[in-house]
């Protein structure tokens, strides 16, 4: 396993960061490719929930609930999630109220990019608010 | 409508019965994925529907709406594509609507799988005429005010009438026309829930 599944060390009272994807290299590989462009600020804990537990393709809701937990360092849970079943599965269990820590947020935002945003925000020591906005913002960097 | 008064154990019947049908027409939904997703709606279902039953053997739940609570739950925890959390939705909802009376009236039973299939809708923005799992559920449940048979019927009708239409959610909206001639497996899937339904209710 890479070092993206795994949470960065330290993080106490940062948000947590979940990257939800079809495929299990993307997310990985997205959670380290946010944690290299966030520089030596990285510290917020991120965690990769790609694809099924058997690695295919899918939603694992276990996975999802288990990498949430992972990253829970009290200030809050931001998930961002790329298609379909991953969208959905998240705000069912965030529907289901006791699958995912209190504070987990799904936020709206593109795969990359927002994830990008989101670890260097929350590794600034920014709240669930603001991480959430950052990761939103991203959809208006226009690339034409 | 119906007198059935529905408990426990005739809700846990629709839900065996239901994987029973999932089971033998799993070949049928994948081959409809096929055509407009990615071809694994059959087995998706096939999975969360075994867990289904498994979990309901392994404890069974005492009220009607605990059994569906628990059905929806596995159905979120195993399918693994977009219809788990859909379905699991509809289950969920419709079993926290019943609340924990031990029984149910066949009126009970329908407005809650009505707030289960709102819940669905809002979970994907979808509504009818967008060629997705709704274009069964919403006129079967609006057929249950009249009978369990009527709305497995409006259900049936409701799939059908999906072959026409143009997908505007979910995998299959990306393929614009090309979606057009082929019956949405969800809406396939869920008339069969409604079969199932009407057969238990006899």
């Amino acid at each position: 396993m890479s070092a993206a599944n795994e949470p960065v060390a330290g993080g106490a009272g940062l948000v947590g960061i979940v990257l939800v994807s079809h495929s299990g290299p993307v997310a990985e590989s997205v959670a380290e490719l946010a944690v290299g462009l966030a520089g030596g600020g990285a510290e917020a804990p991120i965690a990769a929930a790609g694809g099924t537990p058997d690695g295919g393709f899918g939603t694992s809701a276990e996975l999802i609930a288990e990498a949430a937990r992972r990253v829970d360092r009290g200030a809050g849970v931001a998930l961002l999630a790329d298609l379909g079943s991953a969208v959905l599965t998240v705000k069912a269990l965030i529907a289901e109220g006791d699958e995912l820590p209190g504070s987990a947020q799904l936020v709206d935002a593109p795969f990359v990019e927002g994830a990008v945003a989101a670890v260097v925000t929350a590794s600034a020591g920014a709240d669930l608010t603001a991480v959430a906005a950052a990761a939103e913002e991203a959809y208006g960097y226009r690339k034409e | 409508m119906s007198k059935t008064a529905f408990d426990a154990a005739l809700i846990v019947r629709w839900m065996t019965v239901s994987a029973a049908a999932v089971d033998r027409e799993a070949g049928r939904l994948t081959e409809l994925d096929a055509a407009i997703g990615d071809a694994d709606h059959g087995s998706n279902m096939q999975r969360g529907f075994t867990a289904v039953v498994k979990a309901l053997e392994t404890e069974p739940p005492a009220t009607p709406g605990a059994v569906l609570i628990t059905a929806g739950r596995q159905l979120i925890s195993t399918v693994g594509g977009a219809s788990g959390p859909l379905y699991g939705t509809l289950l969920r909802r419709s079993g926290k609507g019943l609340g924990e009376a031990p029984q149910v009236t066949a009126e009970e039973l329908r407005a809650g799988l009505q707030a289960g299939v709102e819940a669905v809708a809002r979970l994907g923005g979808a509504a009818p005429g967008d060629k997705t799992m709704l274009d069964a559920l919403a006129p079967g449940v609006e057929a249950l005010a009249v009978s369990f048979d009527a709305a497995a019927e409006a259900a049936e009708r409701g799939a059908l009438a999906t072959v026409p239409m143009l997908a505007r959610k979910g995998r299959a909206s990306y393929l614009g026309e090309r979606s057009i001639g082929h019956q949405d497996p969800g809406a396939t899937s869920s008339a069969l829930l409604f079969a199932a339904l009407a057969e238990v209710a006899k």
